[in-house]
């Protein structure tokens, strides 16, 4: 397995920035009133959006959950269209008939958030059998979380995954909250991935707050499901630094909050830390990279508010083929 | 002109549309064992291989997601449901998934996925192996949803459905499976949404869907010279070809619908909703739906045949409309 270049590992710093800058600027813009709706802030999971599209290429497939921003992010990296569908627009990525939970993009292989807890498993499912009918190597990662791991449908998934050896990855994202309910109260073992062991599927547990780490795990089953050697089931054990969404008060410990916030835990201070260590990154480079970010996410909210208001098609379910 | 059963019509249409497109696969429980417990894919497995005739676990919600994946992705699935009453573990990748994304996308990904499922009482099989499901589907904007009661609409509605860009729900009937018709030979198509006037009449307008299209015939039959009976089939519930059947009450003026499923918030009553709004003008009586019992299909056989439109009980509906 091949480690990153430095331009790599900047690129994903820059992404993971981005993704914190982006939730930091929407939470903002919520607040302020200028996005509205049901908005679920990715913050603290930067690194596993970012490790996980890494490894991937444009025509590899990912499926998203009710949280999506940081995956529409990594893979697709548009925040000019990004912030434009947060707030309806037409120029957004969905032409604004989407919003938050559904960012779609079919040139990049993203094919979309879901306001469904479980929804993209079954559509993953499909996106390797695509794949594996038309005999290209595209692969596809499926992120979902420990909330999903409790719907039944991952059962299914996993066993016809296996089944016919589909270029699939579950990557699990342990967040360890199902909207406000702790992994403690809702599963019936502290991990995840072993349940797909009883499937024969490979499964790994990383540390999902490490970026390069899940980079390696990824590329592990990347690598697999490329070469026809099937489904790997990765959880990546992370940490929600945000509410739920935006209407919901958070009541978790303080202190635990802080201390997955602090500079020992937080995914993107973690990485700063330790490409400075290597040497990888000065700090001129950092505050580069910073100032950068900043420059593009006030572009892209520029556009936004600039941007038209969609229109409605006419009668889209009785058109003949497609609507919109 | 030829003799060919529904099922066959049906294999029929799924073969040459196979042969037509490579992308277009079929998926389902048991379709790959001799032909499927109804014989609905008979001879793809000899004719395709096993890679575009794929048997599935009993996993619904899977395969039918499978199916949005597959159709977000250059392919063209056509899944089959053994039983409507099981697309209920479904209801997620049917509903919230292959309905809305062509729409939430903003137009992005089509969504060419026609499902197959076979609908309605008369085989003694229960509450759960009976019912007629048709306005759960059309009440949900994305879809589309036809309804074929004869051997030629049975493989023609299929061709469109698999060439349309939109998800699609082709209800069978499996009373229809093993009856014979003389059909053309090659093929046809049948456009989704163009209704069929299969009976002229003066005095009233019956609308029949799915299998009550043969017992509205009998029963029209028997009535020969006393009421003079149109037959409107309007094969496609969505999108309905409401210029055909406005057109027939207009000249009219009475209204029966006939379906399978229970009366109560049934695709009749949209029928009678939009004659009311387009027509009323025309109407000489309050138009009706004889629908089946608001209750679960009971089993017993006696009680089965009680719960569902018959030729007794449509001849008594056309008379109450037509007095």
């Amino acid at each position: 397995m091949k480690t990153p270049t430095r331009n790599q590992k900047l690129d994903m710093l820059r992404r993971m920035v981005t993704i914190r800058r982006f939730e930091e600027e929407v939470k903002r813009l919520y607040r302020a009133g200028e996005i509205t709706g049901a908005i679920h802030l990715y913050i603290g999971q930067e690194a596993v959006a970012v490790g996980a599209s890494a490894v991937l290429c444009d025509d590899d497939f990912v499926t998203s959950t009710h949280r999506p921003h940081g995956h529409c992010l990594a893979k697709v990296f548009d925040l000019r269209r990004t912030m434009a569908e947060m707030m309806g627009k037409a120029t957004g990525l969905s032409g604004g008939f989407g919003g938050s939970m559904h960012q779609f993009c079919k040139a990049k292989g993203f094919l979309g958030g879901n306001g469904i807890v479980g929804g993209g498993l079954g559509i993953a499912l499909g996106a390797a059998f695509s794949s594996q009918y038309r005999g290209t190597d595209q692969v596809t990662v499926c992120f979902f979380s420990d909330g999903a791991a409790n719907q039944g449908v991952l059962h299914e998934c996993l066993n016809m995954a296996a089944l016919w050896k589909l270029p699939l990855i579950f990557l699990c994202e342990n967040n360890r909250y199902a909207a406000t309910t702790p992994v403690a109260k809702s599963s019936s073992t502290e991990d995840i991935a072993p349940r797909a062991a009883p499937y024969g599927i490979p499964w790994a547990i990383c540390d999902g707050n490490d970026v390069l780490e899940v980079h390696r795990c990824v590329a592990e089953a990347v690598t697999r499901a490329r070469t026809g050697l099937g489904p790997t089931f990765i959880e990546a054990k992370t940490y929600r630094a945000e509410p739920h969404c935006g209407i919901i008060a958070d009541t978790r410990d303080k202190d635990e909050l802080a201390a997955w916030k602090s500079a020992a835990h937080d995914p993107i201070r973690r990485f700063e830390a330790c490409l400075l260590t290597e040497g990888t990154l000065s700090e001129a480079d950092r505050q580069a990279i910073h100032a950068g970010v900043e420059t593009e996410l006030g572009e892209a909210v520029g556009f936004a508010r600039q941007s038209p208001l969609p229109t409605l098609p006419a009668c889209p379910s009785e058109r003949s083929s497609t609507h919109a | 002109m030829r003799k060919l059963t529904y099922a066959d019509a049906i294999c029929e249409a799924q073969m040459e549309e196979m042969a037509r497109d490579h992308s277009v696969f079929v998926i389902g429980e048991d379709v790959d064992i001799d032909g499927g417990v109804y014989k609905l894919t008979r001879g793809i497995l000899e004719r395709f291989g096993p890679k575009r005739l794929v048997g599935t676990p009993i996993s619904e919600e899977a395969f039918c997601g499978l199916a949005v994946g597959a159709g977000m992705t250059g392919l063209r699935p056509v899944v089959e449901i053994m039983y409507i009453d099981f697309i209920l573990m479904a209801m997620d990748p049917v509903i919230n998934q292959m309905a809305k994304i062509p729409f939430m996308s903003g137009g992005q990904f089509t969504m060419p996925v026609t499902i197959r499922a076979q609908a309605g009482a008369g085989t003694v099989e229960g509450a759960q192996h009976s019912q007629s499901f048709e306005a759960w589907f059309a009440h949900t904007p994305g879809l589309k949803v036809c309804m074929p009661a004869t051997v030629h609409d049975a493989k023609g509605l299929l061709k469109s459905a698999i060439r349309d860009d939109g998800p699609v729900l082709v209800i069978e009937n499996r009373m229809l499976f093993y009856e014979e018709e003389d059909v053309p030979e090659g093929e046809w198509l049948v456009p989704l949404g163009e209704a069929e006037v299969v009976r002229t009449g003066r005095d009233l307008t019956v609308v029949a869907l799915g299998y009550t299209r043969r017992k509205v015939l009998a029963a029209a039959a028997e009535l020969e010279g006393e009421v003079s009976v149109e037959v409107i089939d309007p094969r496609t519930i969505v999108p309905l070809d409401m210029a055909t059947i406005a057109a027939s009450v207009r000249k009219t003026g009475r209204l029966l619908v006939v379906h399978e499923a229970p009366t109560r918030n049934g695709a009749g009553a949209e029928i009678v909703r939009r004659v009311v709004a387009e027509c009323f003008d025309y109407l000489d009586s309050p138009p009706q739906v004889l629908g089946g019992a608001d209750l679960p299909i009971p089993f017993s056989p006696a009680l089965e045949a009680a719960c569902i439109p018959q030729v007794d009980t449509i001849i008594a509906a056309i008379h109450a409309v037509y007095p």
